[in-house]
């Protein structure tokens, strides 16, 4: 029923949506693409040339790239996989029918709201400082050495404050898809005397597969840019041991203010982004469609 | 789902269920309780619970630093007007793909939200060029373009969800007691689509409070938002534990509050209608 000048006028008033993120996507991506083939130091301006895939190869042969690329899968699989487990049974607990229930969600879900820097910084200040951190007191009241997490595992330490960021979110959404599951078919199952871990792989898990996949999709897009908590707290120190690919890329700009390197950097992780999600696009397309 | 349970059973989840909610939210619940000692207090070993020496100084102290509340009054209008601007430009794009949607709308809505999986490192330093060359860098009407361009499929998306579910049968019905186009959306659509629009609004002021890239890569101190400004504060060995408890207590508290209203919306929002 929609006549041609509807269409017309509907066509209008997508479009300065389309053009602003063509804008914002497609031009700044075509120039670090450009970059990326070019020798660009702000420090040297005068000398700037076609260097072919120079830049790409510095990353290639740079041994900290390898661990840079390795961390970041690290930091976004372990996130996932901690959040997701964590996230389920804590959700099932909730779900019962206890008292408080709507305070309870309130607690639980305030870590979600606290910005990252303010995370990082509560929880290397507070809580991991080999000094006065309350974890150094806690040791030192078995009579331990203060464990020096941000120094000796600061990439562990990075994936529990992540972690203790997103599973508000995983939680949260897991317990909305529990809610509307039916407790007449669980209750059919234990009448028939199916065991509580039956009733979870066989009724439960399967109800729970599509929210699980949401949580799996949206975690891993936040997840792969992770930025402000390393920012905060280790600088992708000590060395190199809690660099991300994208903090790398950080530092190439910043620090030694190399474009060229940085936007072949920049090149890289998208590559990387586009692999992982024709990976999870077809490992996890499945589950969404309706 | 929830079932009976027996007496016995119900008091043991209870007491696990509220202890694993208190130990999630202890962190926070530590720093406020910093926030309200003195800094000899703050890093006392053994750490000090009830016998700590409790102040209000370092809210007024922090409050009183000329700089904070510039800061904090970045935070307001950066996350407020990157909200209003998204809300105005997406309004009408998720109008018309929810009302006259065409063959192409699903690719379109699919295009949008894989412009969010772009790395934002990626396009970090043409941005922070084009940027230099706008006189953008370090002003608030520029981060303010930069988050409504980065929440803008998040808003369409979100919006495009809630208008779905309002009936066209009601459209027609108006239509055909001759309701303008105008007289349409503004009397018809705009009170049904308000809620939407509200729980649109609230989860993008708090994605932009807490947005803590591009508020870092764009500004140095005039426009700095809480977000940057909290990242680049260092306590020199736990000597202003007390003073950054406080500051990151006035960082989170409005969001943490606005958040617990819009909890419900935002497995909607941020999971783009794919979980109800």
């Amino acid at each position: 029923m929609s006549t041609h000048s509807s269409r017309l006028a509907a066509r209008m008033m997508v479009a300065p949506s389309v053009v602003l993120l063509l804008i914002w996507m497609i031009v700044p991506l075509a120039m670090t693409l450009y970059y990326s083939f070019r020798f660009y130091r702000l420090l040297s301006p005068d000398r700037t040339n076609w260097v072919g895939f120079n830049n790409y190869l510095w990353f290639f042969n740079s041994p900290d790239f390898w661990l840079a690329l390795f961390n970041t899968l690290a930091l976004v699989g372990g996130v996932l996989f901690i959040t997701v487990v964590l996230g389920t049974l804590i959700a099932l607990l909730i779900d019962q029918p206890i008292k408080g229930q709507g305070f309870l969600r309130i607690l639980v879900i305030a870590p979600f709201f606290v910005m990252p820097p303010v995370a990082a910084s509560i929880w290397e200040n507070l809580f991991m400082h080999p000094q006065n951190g309350l974890f150094a007191a806690v040791a030192q009241g078995f009579g331990a050495q203060p464990i020096l997490f941000l120094e000796q595992y600061p990439m562990w330490s990075i994936i529990g404050i992540v972690s203790w960021e997103w599973l508000p979110f995983a939680t949260l959404i897991l317990l909305t898809a529990l809610q509307s599951l039916s407790s007449e078919q669980l209750e059919a199952a234990e009448m028939d005397g199916a065991s509580p871990f039956a009733r979870f792989r066989y009724i439960i898990l399967p109800h729970m597969t599509r929210a699980i996949t949401v949580v799996i999709l949206i975690q891993t897009i936040f997840l792969l840019g992770i930025f402000g908590e390393i920012f905060t707290t280790t600088q992708g120190g000590p060395g190199s041991a809690s660099t991300t690919l994208p903090y790398m890329i950080f530092k190439q700009a910043i620090a030694a203010k190399d474009i060229g390197r940085a936007a072949a950097g920049g090149i890289i992780a998208v590559i990387l982004a586009n692999i992982v999600a024709y990976f999870l696009m077809r490992g996890l397309g499945r589950n969404l469609e309706n | 789902m929830a079932r009976a349970l027996s007496p016995r059973r119900l008091l043991i989840t209870t007491v696990a269920a509220w202890t694993v909610a208190l130990i999630i939210f202890f962190p926070v619940l530590w720093m406020i309780l910093t926030s309200f000692k003195t800094e000899a207090s703050a890093v006392a070993m053994p750490p000090e619970f009830l016998s700590a020496d409790w102040t209000l100084e370092n809210y007024t102290e922090v409050w009183s630093r000329s700089d904070y509340p510039r800061f904090f009054w970045n935070s307001v209008v950066i996350s407020v007007g990157s909200t209003l601007l998204g809300l105005l430009i997406a309004i009408p794009a998720a109008w018309a793909m929810a009302f006259v949607p065409g063959k192409k709308t699903k690719d379109l809505l699919m295009w949008m939200l894989s412009t969010k999986m772009m790395p934002a490192v990626a396009v970090m330093i043409p941005l922070y060029l084009l940027f230099q060359q706008l006189g953008l860098i370090d002003t608030k009407i520029g981060l303010v373009i930069a988050l409504m361009l980065m929440n803008l499929p998040i808003i369409i998306w979100m919006l495009y969800t809630y208008f779905k579910e309002i009936p066209g049968e009601i459209l027609e019905a108006s239509r055909m007691d001759g309701a303008t186009l105008w007289g349409e959306i503004i009397y018809v659509l705009t009170p049904m689509a308000l809620p939407g629009i509200a729980s649109t609004m609230l989860l993008n002021i708090i994605l932009a409070w807490n947005e803590a890239f591009w508020t870092i890569v764009l500004t140095t101190t005039k426009a700095a938002p809480l977000s940057a400004f909290i990242a680049s504060f260092s306590a020199p060995q736990g000597l202003f534990y007390a003073k950054l408890s406080a500051a990151s207590a006035m960082a989170i508290l409005p969001i943490l509050i606005l958040g617990w209203f819009s909890q419900k919306q935002l497995v909607r929002g941020l999971t783009f209608g794919a979980v109800k």
